[in-house]
C-alpha cells in the first residue's frame, strides 16, 4: 500500500480548487491510496525508449481560410453568467496580495 | 403503449402503416413518461418541440422529400450534448441552469437528419462512471432487472432504447460509456474511430478519448444512425478530414475468409464470468460457421490498460473541468469573501463525489513531481497499447472479445469501492487508448441478464466492423430478445 500523507492530500485539494471537510478528506485519502496502490501496476512495464501517445491520430494543427466570420453576439455570450454588468462578467473583488498557488 | 422496436419497424409505420411522426413521437412519449417512474431514463423531454418537429417531418413526407432514414424517427440523446436555447445538465449540479448559446455538430446533423429528439437521458455526472449512479437527478435502473445498474455512463440512452422508447438513442463513450451500458442493456452500442464524430458540443471530460456513438437494436440500424453524424467538421481540431463512411452499403451479411483474431487475455478464465465467456465463445463459433477464420491474437499490455486509462482520463478531466468556476456560466456559491473563495465553494457544491474525486487525482498525476511518475508512464504504456493492436491487427481483420467481464451487476454494489467499480471497464478502455472503433452486441444471456459481445475494428474501419456485427445477428435472435415491461 503506497499510502499518501494527509498534508498532501489537503495540498491537491486546494491546487484542484476545492474544499473538503475532515470526513470527505478523510474519503479521498482512502480513496486516493487504494487507486494509487493499483496504478503502480504500471511500474512494472519497461517504457524506457517509449515515446509518450497524446494523441492516437496524428493530425496537423488544420488551419482555416482567413475569412472573418460574425462573432457570438456578447449578449448571448454572457446569457449564462450568473452576474453581468453590460457584456462583461462580474466577479468578488480580488484584493491586492490575496495568496496564489 | 406499444414498444418502438427498431428504426426498420419506425420507417414501415411511416411509410407503409399510414402512421404520422407526429403519432410516433406522441407514442414514444407516452411511453418514456409512464416507464419514467420505474427506469428514469431521462433527465429531460422535450415534449412540444418534438411533436412540432414531427408535425414538419410529416409535411415533408407528405411532399416526398423525406431527408434520411432517420426523418421523422423519435430518437433521445445523452444530456451531454448541447443544442441551442435549451438546458444541458450532465447530469451535475454546476450546470443546472446552463442554457447552451449553440448546437453541437452531431446535434445539428441529427436535425439535418430530420431524426426527432424527444429528450435528454440521464448518465453519471460528466459521463464519469460505470452504472450511471453518480447522477445528481438518481440512477437510471436497468430494464431487465430493476434492482440492478444499465450500466454507464450512457445509461439512460441504453435503458431508453432497450424498453422500446425510442429505436435509436445517442452517446458518448471515453473508456466503454456506450459499449458497455450496451452490453448491461441487451442493445447495441457503437463507438467510432476517435474523430470519425465531431466533439463540438460535446461536454469535455478526457479530450484525447471522447468519441460520440449510437445505441440501437441491430447493427443495420446503429449503422443507419452513423452515417448521419459521422464527417469532417471544421470546429473540432481532433475531427479527421474524412468524410462519412458508407455503411449501410457494407452490410452485405458476408464473411467468409474474414479472419476473428482472439485475444487470449481477453478469454482468461480468472477475468469473466463463466457464463459471459460461454456466450462469447458460442458467439464466436457462430461467426465460423458463416465463414470466418478464427485466429488466437495476443494484446500483452491488456492488464495495464485500466491504471493508463484511469491516469490519461482524470489528468485531462481535471484540466476540463477548471472552466467550471461560477463567473460565466452554471452554478454559483454565494457569500463568496474573495474570487479563490467563490471558486472553492462553487465548485465544492457543484460537483459530486466521482467527479472530485477524479478531478483531485487527476490534478495529483500533473502535478510537479508526479508527472514523470504517472502521467508520462501512462501515456507511454499507451503507446505500448496502441503497438498490441497494430501487431495483432496484421494478423486479423476484426477482434472479438466480451465487452464486460460481467452482467448488470446490483445498484449500489459497487459505490464504496472505486478500483472495483474500474476494473469493470478492463475489456473496453483499449479501444479510447488506441482510438479504435468497437461495437457492443448483445449474443445471449447469464443468470437472465444480457451478455455483451464486443468486437474491435483498425481505425477508419467502422464498415468491416459493423458487417461482422451485422452478419452475426443475420444468423441469431438474440438482438431480438426483449425486457418484460408493464
Amino acid at each position: 500500500m503506497s499510502g499518501i500523507a494527509r498534508d498532501e492530500v489537503r495540498r491537491i485539494v486546494a491546487l484542484a480548487r476545492l474544499s473538503m471537510d475532515d470526513a470527505e478528506l478523510d474519503r479521498m485519502q482512502r480513496d486516493l491510496a487504494a487507486i494509487l496502490d493499483y496504478v503502480e501496476t504500471l511500474d512494472a512495464v519497461d517504457t524506457s525508449g517509449v515515446e509518450p501517445t497524446s494523441h492516437v491520430i496524428p493530425l496537423a494543427t488544420p488551419q482555416r481560410d482567413d475569412v472573418p466570420e460574425p462573432p457570438m453576439d456578447p449578449d448571448l455570450a454572457v446569457a449564462n453568467a450568473p452576474e453581468v454588468s453590460g457584456s462583461a462578467f462580474v466577479v468578488p473583488k480580488v484584493i491586492s496580495g490575496e495568496e496564489e498557488g | 403503449m406499444e414498444a418502438l422496436l427498431s428504426l426498420a419497424a419506425a420507417r414501415t409505420a411511416l411509410d407503409e402503416g399510414g402512421l404520422t411522426s407526429a403519432e410516433l413521437v406522441r407514442a414514444s412519449l407516452e411511453r418514456a413518461q409512464a416507464l419514467e417512474p420505474a427506469l428514469h431514463a431521462f433527465v429531460r423531454m422535450r415534449g412540444e418541440a418534438a411533436l412540432r418537429e414531427a408535425q414538419e417531418a410529416d409535411a415533408r413526407r407528405n411532399r416526398g422529400e423525406p431527408r434520411s432514414l432517420l426523418d421523422g424517427v423519435p430518437v433521445a440523446v445523452k444530456d451531454n450534448l448541447v443544442r441551442s436555447g435549451e438546458t444541458t445538465t450532465c447530469a451535475s449540479r454546476i450546470l443546472d441552469d446552463f442554457v447552451s448559446p449553440y448546437d453541437a455538430t452531431a446535434i445539428s446533423r441529427l436535425a439535418a437528419s430530420g431524426a426527432i429528439v424527444v429528450g435528454a437521458t440521464n448518465l453519471d455526472e460528466f459521463a464519469m462512471g460505470s452504472s450511471t449512479e453518480n447522477s445528481v437527478f438518481g440512477p437510471t435502473r436497468n430494464p431487465w432487472d430493476r434492482s440492478r445498474t444499465p450500466g454507464g455512463s450512457s445509461g439512460g440512452s441504453a435503458a431508453a432504447v432497450a424498453a422500446g422508447i425510442v429505436p435509436i438513442a445517442f452517446g458518448s463513450d471515453t473508456g466503454g460509456s456506450i459499449r458497455q451500458p450496451a452490453s448491461f442493456c441487451g442493445v447495441v452500442g457503437v463507438k467510432p474511430t476517435y474523430g470519425r464524430v465531431s466533439r463540438w458540443g460535446l461536454v469535455a471530460y478526457a479530450s484525447s478519448l471522447d468519441q460520440i456513438g449510437v445505441f440501437a437494436h441491430s447493427a443495420t440500424d446503429a449503422a443507419a444512425a452513423l452515417e448521419r453524424i459521422c464527417g469532417h467538421d471544421p470546429r473540432d481540431s481532433t475531427s479527421l478530414p474524412e468524410p462519412a463512411p458508407q455503411l449501410m452499403s457494407a452490410l452485405t451479411g458476408d464473411v467468409s475468409g474474414l479472419v476473428i483474431g482472439l485475444p487470449r487475455e481477453y478469454f482468461d478464465a480468472a477475468g469473466a464470468e463463466p457464463g459471459v465467456l460461454e456466450a462469447v465463445r458460442a458467439a464466436v463459433a457462430e461467426l465460423e460457421a458463416a465463414g470466418a477464420k478464427l485466429r488466437e491474437v495476443s494484446l500483452p499490455h491488456t492488464p495495464f490498460a485500466v491504471a493508463a486509462y484511469y491516469l490519461i482520463a482524470t489528468a485531462e478531466a481535471s484540466s476540463n473541468l477548471a472552466r467550471y468556476d461560477g463567473v460565466r456560466y452554471g452554478h454559483r456559491a454565494a457569500g463568496a469573501t474573495s474570487l479563490k473563495d467563490l471558486y472553492l465553494r462553487t465548485r465544492s457544491e457543484g460537483f459530486g463525489a466521482e467527479v472530485k474525486r477524479r478531478i483531485v487525482l487527476g490534478t495529483y498525476v500533473l502535478s510537479a513531481g508526479y508527472y514523470d511518475a504517472y502521467y508520462r508512464k501512462a501515456q507511454q504504456v499507451r503507446t505500448l497499447l496502441r503497438r498490441d493492436f497494430e501487431q495483432a491487427f496484421a494478423a486479423c481483420d476484426v477482434i472479438a472479445t466480451p465487452t464486460c467481464p460481467e452482467v448488470a451487476f446490483a445498484l449500489g454494489a459497487r459505490a464504496d469501492d472505486p478500483v472495483r467499480m474500474y476494473l469493470g471497464d478492463v475489456y473496453t478502455v483499449s479501444a479510447n487508448l488506441a482510438g479504435l472503433p468497437g461495437v457492443s452486441l448483445p449474443c445471449g444471456r447469464h443468470e437472465g441478464l444480457p451478455v455483451g459481445l464486443q468486437l474491435l475494428a483498425p481505425i477508419l474501419d467502422e464498415a468491416t466492423l459493423l458487417r461482422v456485427a451485422d452478419a452475426y445477428q443475420r444468423r441469431t435472435t438474440h438482438h431480438l430478445a426483449r425486457p418484460e415491461l408493464a
